[in-house]
């Protein structure tokens, strides 16, 4: 009974692009200023979320190739993964560091392993959130 | 670990070697290989008789937790060798009896010797063991092998209500004996029985001497069936007969007679130790002559016996326990014969009592019945059992000239002695003491007559009788004979035993009376002259045989015809009262409805804090608090508007959109106390969470309108009303109380410096405190896995 909804998803498809921009820069931004992990992956996940209301499931699964557990399983390995390399440099466990490098376009830049420690958290919130909204969602 | 050690145990390896004899060697019977360990554990324990009988003691020691002073100390005294000879010699003869009484073929041998090896060893442990801890734990062994043993017809059900019945007892005893040892240890630091003699005025001196005695005594009184804990041994006489001649004649109900003799150096002189030991001797010992008069069975006759002849023992210790009030002296040796008689009796006991069951036992194996009114004029058929029974009733009795004479004519003197005891208030009590003997004394000598006489004399009637009648084989005859003729040397040549056995006995149990190098000078004489004690005897025997002569017109009163004790109406009442009483308490507050439970959570959680919360006075008003600007108070106002709403909400939605209120005004709060991370997470979630509940609710049917009377809406009511009160105090009181300072300043110095982010939270988050995160974002997976699992599983289920 769905009827024509043309400009729900032609906005969709515009405002998509910006939610994800906007959560990969609050993400990225997180470790000066508010954002994060956390809510970077929530947000992206309410990016796809929107675009499962706006079209359905299975198009959102189809931009997205991988299974959403197997995300999940991807960010907590990396979580784990950076807590356990700092026994390398044989300090403890989840011990961070940051340095300054220079790049090229960005310039003098900040880099710390505790964006890696991040990133895990940022997948496994987008796993989490998008398996249980799409298993209850399928679940009709 | 000595030989002696190895000895203790030998029964258990045995017992594991059982079931590979009885499955590898069929055509001989198991009991075979048995009797050859209580055998040789006679003949090896008699080899010590030289050793105590000059007064000397073997003692071993082996570690088990030493850190807890748990030694598994072996120690051989006048008083162990005597159990100990008891329990191997008893032991060997039960052994041979049981061959011939327990048929190879029909018979699940294997467990019976299993089960009655285990109780010989846990009962040489209990003898032999100079450690409280150990003895309790072969004590607990010989509980649990005697309710093996009697439910040895595991199908029979009288069989497993007396186990159960003997199990609860007996270890309700020992639990309780176990917290008298523990206090015994309290009092002097040691588990050794020979170190608590040496220290015994730290016991006399304790506040805890009197809890302590009660405790040990309650596992003496449960293990020996004094009053009122004799009525599980009538039903036990359900397990085999050699078993009943074994355990409850001979050895098990002895090891609280034991215990008490053992323990009379600590606790003996005491005003208590004496009342209590011979007050309730003395009632079992007339409650069970009494109660034996009514008894059919034969067995059951036996059993009665057995309690009041325990309580009769048991009486004599505690007479004999005041000669320990004098200490060393000449004064005190009057007193010495009731624990002479104590111990003489013990040893006359386990031998006409053994013999009497074995003898029962026959009759019922070859008659097929053992009720009295059934039975009669067996005296020309079996010969040889009326010989043996005629010993062991007269013994019993106490005619003259067996032993059983002899140690009732002691219990008189010692019951005479006790009136003109000064000590105790023995001058207004004391003549109760030879009055109720020998009231108990006519009505034993009345249950022996009956017992021998409505078995053996009388007209035989072949019709009564569902099999043919004949004498017992050989076998079967050779162990009441050979009791028989004890229970006859005994009585000829009773100074047999005085030096090897009853001499050092008494010296293990009454030692502090000995000065140096004496030792007890028994010397048990036939003919005394003409003294009280004749005249009772001869009184005993005239006003016996005389309610014998009368028993046409009292036998049909309904005291007599009532067999059962009164006493089990309080015990079955008492566990079926407590298996109703558990139950109707469980369902009472067990009652299935989450609702319920949640008001029991939340009302102690009230209660207890708000308990301590006045008790401790632990309130904290008017502290320094922020100005409250206009935005929050119009914010908290929205919230409470919304909470309202979800509180009264008719319908779901309108539920849902309220709680979506309350947590957007949440984000608006964290905005106004400058929160930025957690008003954005806040904002995001409660959209997420808000969509999830539109998904699931969507789906569930309408608010069932639910009858619910006022008074527990009420109840909600006050208890939500009491977590909300209680919890704002809570807060208040806690921020109006700060003992230190926060930990922030460090946080917002570290920050940058160290973590290199300017986002204090997300640092904290990610660098101070990743740990948190890390388990936190596992939970957030599991969760997921969770919710995914339980709906494609519920699917997969329905396609099935």
């Amino acid at each position: 009974m769905r009827t024509n909804d043309v400009i729900l998803k032609t906005a969709t498809q515009l405002v998509t692009f910006i939610i994800i921009i906007f959560s990969i820069y609050v993400f990225l931004a997180g470790h000066h200023n508010p954002g994060g992990g956390f809510i970077g992956g929530l947000m992206t996940a309410a990016a796809f979320i929107l675009l499962g209301l706006a079209f359905d499931i299975e198009t959102v699964k189809k931009i997205i190739p991988i299974d959403l557990k197997i995300i999940t399983a991807i960010g907590l390995l990396i979580a784990v993964l950076t807590g356990i390399g700092a026994f390398v440099f044989d300090a403890n466990f989840l011990s961070h560091t940051f340095g300054y490098f220079q790049l090229p376009l960005l310039g003098k830049t900040e880099l710390a392993t505790a964006l890696l420690f991040d990133i895990g958290v940022y997948l496994v919130v987008i796993g989490v959130t998008l398996t249980i909204i799409f298993t209850i969602g399928e679940d009709q | 670990m000595t030989v002696l050690h190895w000895a203790t145990i030998s029964p258990f390896l045995l017992a594991i070697l059982i079931p590979f004899l009885y499955k590898y060697a069929r055509p001989i019977h198991t009991g075979w290989f048995v009797l050859v360990l209580p055998l040789v554990l006679f003949i090896y324990f008699i080899s010590f008789l030289p050793i105590t009988s000059d007064g000397g003691v073997i003692e071993y020691s082996a570690p088990w937790v030493p850190s807890l002073g748990i030694n598994f100390t072996v120690y051989i005294d006048g008083l162990s060798l005597l159990f100990l000879l008891l329990i191997t010699g008893i032991g060997s003869l039960v052994v041979l009896y049981s061959i011939y009484y327990l048929s190879k073929k029909t018979e699940r041998l294997h467990n019976f010797y299993v089960y009655l090896l285990m109780f010989m060893g846990a009962m040489l442990g209990v003898v032999i063991s100079d450690n409280l801890i150990v003895l309790y734990t072969f004590w607990e062994l010989t509980s649990l092998a005697s309710s093996l043993l009697i439910s040895y017809w595991y199908h029979r059900k009288k069989s497993t209500y007396g186990a159960l019945k003997s199990m609860l007892i007996t270890v309700f005893g020992g639990f309780a004996m176990l917290g008298g040892f523990s206090l015994l240890y309290l009092m002097t630091g040691t588990f050794s029985i020979r170190e608590i003699i040496s220290q015994v005025e730290l016991v006399t001196s304790s506040s805890l001497f009197i809890p302590a005695m009660i405790l040990i005594l309650l596992g003496a009184f449960t293990k020996s069936a004094q009053f009122p804990f004799h009525i599980w041994l009538p039903d036990a006489m359900e397990a085999p007969t050699p078993v009943s001649a074994y355990l409850h004649s001979a050895t098990m109900v002895k090891a609280g007679i034991y215990l008490v003799a053992r323990l009379t150096p600590v606790f003996g002189g005491a005003a208590e130790w004496f009342w209590i030991l011979s007050g309730i001797g003395l009632l079992t010992l007339c409650w069970g002559s009494i109660s034996a008069v009514r008894q059919k069975d034969l067995k059951a006759i036996l059993a009665f016996s057995t309690i009041s002849q325990l309580g009769l023992i048991m009486c004599l210790l505690g007479l004999g326990s005041a000669s320990l009030y004098f200490g060393y002296g000449t004064e005190s040796t009057v007193y010495t014969t009731a624990t002479l008689a104590a111990v003489f009796h013990l040893i006359n006991h386990a031998t006409f009592k053994g013999s009497l069951f074995m003898t029962a036992g026959i009759i019922d194996h070859e008659t097929g019945t053992r009720d009295i009114r059934k039975l009669g004029g067996l005296m020309t058929i079996m010969p040889i059992t009326f010989t043996v029974s005629l010993i062991g009733t007269a013994s019993m009795a106490g005619l003259p000239p067996f032993n059983g004479f002899l140690s009732k004519e002691m219990f008189f003197t010692g019951v005479l002695n006790a009136t003109e005891l000064s000590i105790f208030n023995m001058q207004t009590w004391g003549m109760l003491f030879p009055v109720l003997a020998w009231i108990a004394s006519v009505f034993t000598f009345l249950y022996c007559l009956i017992m021998f006489f409505k078995t053996f004399t009388g007209k035989f009637k072949p019709e009564n009788y569902d099999v043919h009648v004949h004498e017992a084989p050989i076998g079967m005859l050779v162990s009441p004979i050979i009791l028989g003729s004890l229970v006859i040397i005994f009585g000829l040549f009773p100074n047999l035993l005085a030096y090897t056995l009853i001499e050092p006995a008494m010296a293990a149990i009454l030692p502090t009376l000995l000065g140096g190098d004496d030792v007890f000078k028994v010397h048990i004489y036939h003919w005394h002259g003409f003294n009280p004690e004749l005249f009772m005897t001869i009184g005993v025997i005239v006003f016996g045989t005389i309610l014998f002569l009368l028993m046409k017109k009292w036998a049909q009163t309904t005291i007599y015809l009532r067999e059962r004790d009164p006493l089990n109406r309080v015990y079955d009442g008492t566990l079926s009262g407590l298996a109703t009483g558990g139950n109707k308490l469980t369902s009472f507050y067990m009652t299935g409805s989450i609702r319920h439970y949640l008001i029991y959570i939340f009302s102690f959680l009230v209660l207890f804090i708000g308990f301590m919360f006045v008790r401790l006075n632990a309130f904290a008003f008017g502290g320094e608090t922020a100005p409250i600007t206009f935005f929050e108070t119009a914010i908290a106002i929205v919230m409470v508007i919304a909470a309202i709403v979800v509180a009264l909400a008719r319908t779901r939605l309108t539920a849902i959109i309220g709680l979506g209120a309350v947590g957007y005004s949440l984000a608006t709060f964290f905005v106004f106390f400058r929160a930025p991370d957690l008003a954005l997470t806040q904002m995001v979630i409660e959209t997420v969470s808000t969509v999830l509940f539109l998904l699931c609710f969507y789906h569930l049917p309408m608010f069932k309108q639910k009858f619910e009377n006022v008074k527990f809406k009420l109840g909600n009511l006050m208890v939500s009303l009491g977590v909300g009160i209680l919890v704002t105090m809570l807060a208040i009181s806690s921020h109006n109380s700060k003992l230190f300072d926060s930990l922030k300043d460090y946080f917002v110095a570290a920050s940058y410096d160290e973590a290199g982010g300017k986002n204090m939270v997300n640092v904290i988050l990610v660098d101070f405190r990743g740990f948190d995160t890390l388990f936190e974002i596992l939970v957030l997976g599991i969760a997921a896995i969770g919710i995914y699992s339980m709906i494609k599983l519920r699917l997969a289920k329905e396609e099935q």
